[in-house]
């Protein structure tokens, strides 16, 4: 059992049998009163936010999580199809559970898959992925107009901002916690 | 300028004929209050705050007494709260309450205009004004705590107290909009919630007790002492019996504490929590900018 001292950002915790992760903690003590801790929790299934004050006496269980590693394998629509490479066991997950991972993932790359209660329900994809440029409008030598970007689209259908020297064919790396270029790779 | 504020506070109780007191931060006993965990160390307790010492300095005899000390609070984390801290205490004898906000205004006023002083002199004028925002020599607000609800609170203060959500909507609701301007003295609390406080004699369901806010962030905390050692003893012992109950900690009745209380005439004390006021001063947000070495830093 944790107690509410416990509660940090990024605690896991179970309530009414889902997880949440605690994304935004505050402690408050007004004078001489009770401690308050003060959460924003977000259901690592749903996304739903939830926004709930505790005090010190209060208790929760923790959730119970599993990470397998795993390598994703196709995509069938809305199913995102993975599989273990050590016992060759697949299974799916949907385009909402993928969230923005799928603007990165592509085939036979390596994730790890996140469990709850026996269930797939999220991923973690590495935080630098390389992609290639599909489309990139020529950069215009001698252009005056002040813009440091361009827009380009990636293989996997994602489009972000880069620097105007990205061309077609290019490989660059993104970070995947904020979705934006980090530089040109070389192959 | 850490150094300027310190010696400055204490330049201003100098010239008020204050002593300034020095009491052991390690002691036996600790004051019985349910929502306050002393560290212990050694079988001892490290202070939650000087009132202790300092209340029997009073009783022994002493008459305008400050002390500047460390304290600590067990679990006390976040944006306002180090489990180490500083507060400024001082206690008067022969008046209530309303002496103490008259102290807080010139202490803060005086700070203010000897920092700026100190600051001119000493640093480029880029450097940002103190307290930014907040109009110190305006006339500072008064608001009592059932005015304070009346205004803010989405449920009755009588409600809140029935509920136990007296906590949650001060901090939620009230604590925010309190001293955006102005500092504001938020007083006469419900007398349940000042354990050490004295009842008011018109109002026996009020304790002459108050805080002040500035910029929503709780500074000071001051009230007319209870000198009753009787009753005193009687709020003890039901804190000792709420704090087994809930937390299973056994807690000595202070008894030299009580014992002197009795020789205790009519006084007044306040804490003011000098991190946060230093955090203020400097217009910063978080109490860890205003110490030397926060819990991170090692």
């Amino acid at each position: 059992m944790l107690s509410a001292s416990d509660l940090r950002k990024g605690l896991k915790v179970q309530i009414d049998g889902s997880p949440y992760i605690v994304t935004d903690f505050e402690f408050s003590k007004p004078g001489k009163g009770q401690a308050l801790y003060r959460c924003k929790m977000r259901n690592m299934i749903s996304g739903n936010q939830l926004v709930k004050t505790y005090r010190s006496n209060d208790k929760f269980e923790k959730a119970e999580l599993d990470e397998r590693k795993m390598q994703f394998l196709y995509n069938q629509g809305e199913e995102f199809h993975f599989m273990d490479t050590d016992n060759y066991e697949q299974l799916s997950l949907t385009k909402d559970q993928m969230g923005d991972n799928i603007n990165y993932l592509l085939e036979n790359m390596d994730v790890e898959v996140l469990f709850f209660d026996g269930k797939p329900i999220d991923i973690t994809i590495p935080t630098f992925v390389n992609l290639t440029v599909t489309k990139a409008d020529p950069w215009a030598k001698g252009d005056t107009s002040g813009n440091d970007t361009k827009p380009i689209t990636v293989q996997t259908g994602y489009e972000l901002q880069v620097p105007p020297f990205v061309e077609e064919g290019d490989k660059i790396q993104i970070d995947t916690r904020t979705g934006q270029y980090v530089t040109r790779v070389k192959e | 300028m850490r150094a300027a504020f310190f010696r400055c506070i204490r330049s201003f109780f100098y010239d008020q004929g204050f002593l300034e007191v020095d009491t052991p931060l390690r002691q036996p006993v600790y004051l019985p209050e349910s929502n306050i965990v002393p560290i212990a160390s050694e079988g001892q307790y490290l202070q939650t705050s000087p009132e202790l010492c300092m209340k029997r300095l009073l009783a022994q005899g002493c008459d305008k007494i400050f002390q500047l000390s460390h304290c600590f609070r067990k679990g006390e984390l976040g944006r306002l709260h180090l489990e180490e801290f500083q507060l400024l205490e001082w206690y008067r004898t022969g008046c209530d309450y309303t002496q103490l906000m008259t102290d807080c205004q010139a202490l803060l006023r005086f700070l203010h205009a000897t920092l700026n002083s100190y600051l001119a002199s000493t640093y480029a004028s880029d450097d940002k004004a103190l307290f930014a925002g907040i109009d110190l020599t305006a006339r500072w607000q008064k608001l009592t705590v059932a005015d304070a609800f009346a205004q803010y609170s989405p449920i009755p203060l009588k409600t809140a107290l029935d509920t136990g959500s007296f906590d949650e909507i001060l901090s939620e609701f009230v604590e925010p909009r309190l001293g955006t301007d102005v500092p504001v003295f938020l007083y006469d609390y419900p007398h349940q919630l000042a354990s050490l406080a004295r009842k008011s004699t018109s109002q026996p369901s009020i304790a002459e007790r108050f805080e002040l806010y500035i910029k929503g962030v709780e500074l000071a905390n001051g009230f007319s002492e209870l000198t009753d050692e009787l009753e005193q003893r009687r709020r003890f012992e039901e804190e000792i019996t709420a704090i087994h109950l809930h937390c299973g900690r056994n807690v000595v009745m202070p008894e030299r504490f009580l014992r002197d209380l009795g020789k205790l005439q009519e006084a007044a004390g306040i804490a003011l929590g000098v991190d946060r006021l230093f955090m203020l001063a400097r217009n910063c947000t978080n109490i860890t900018s205003a110490v030397s070495f926060a819990p991170e830093d090692f």
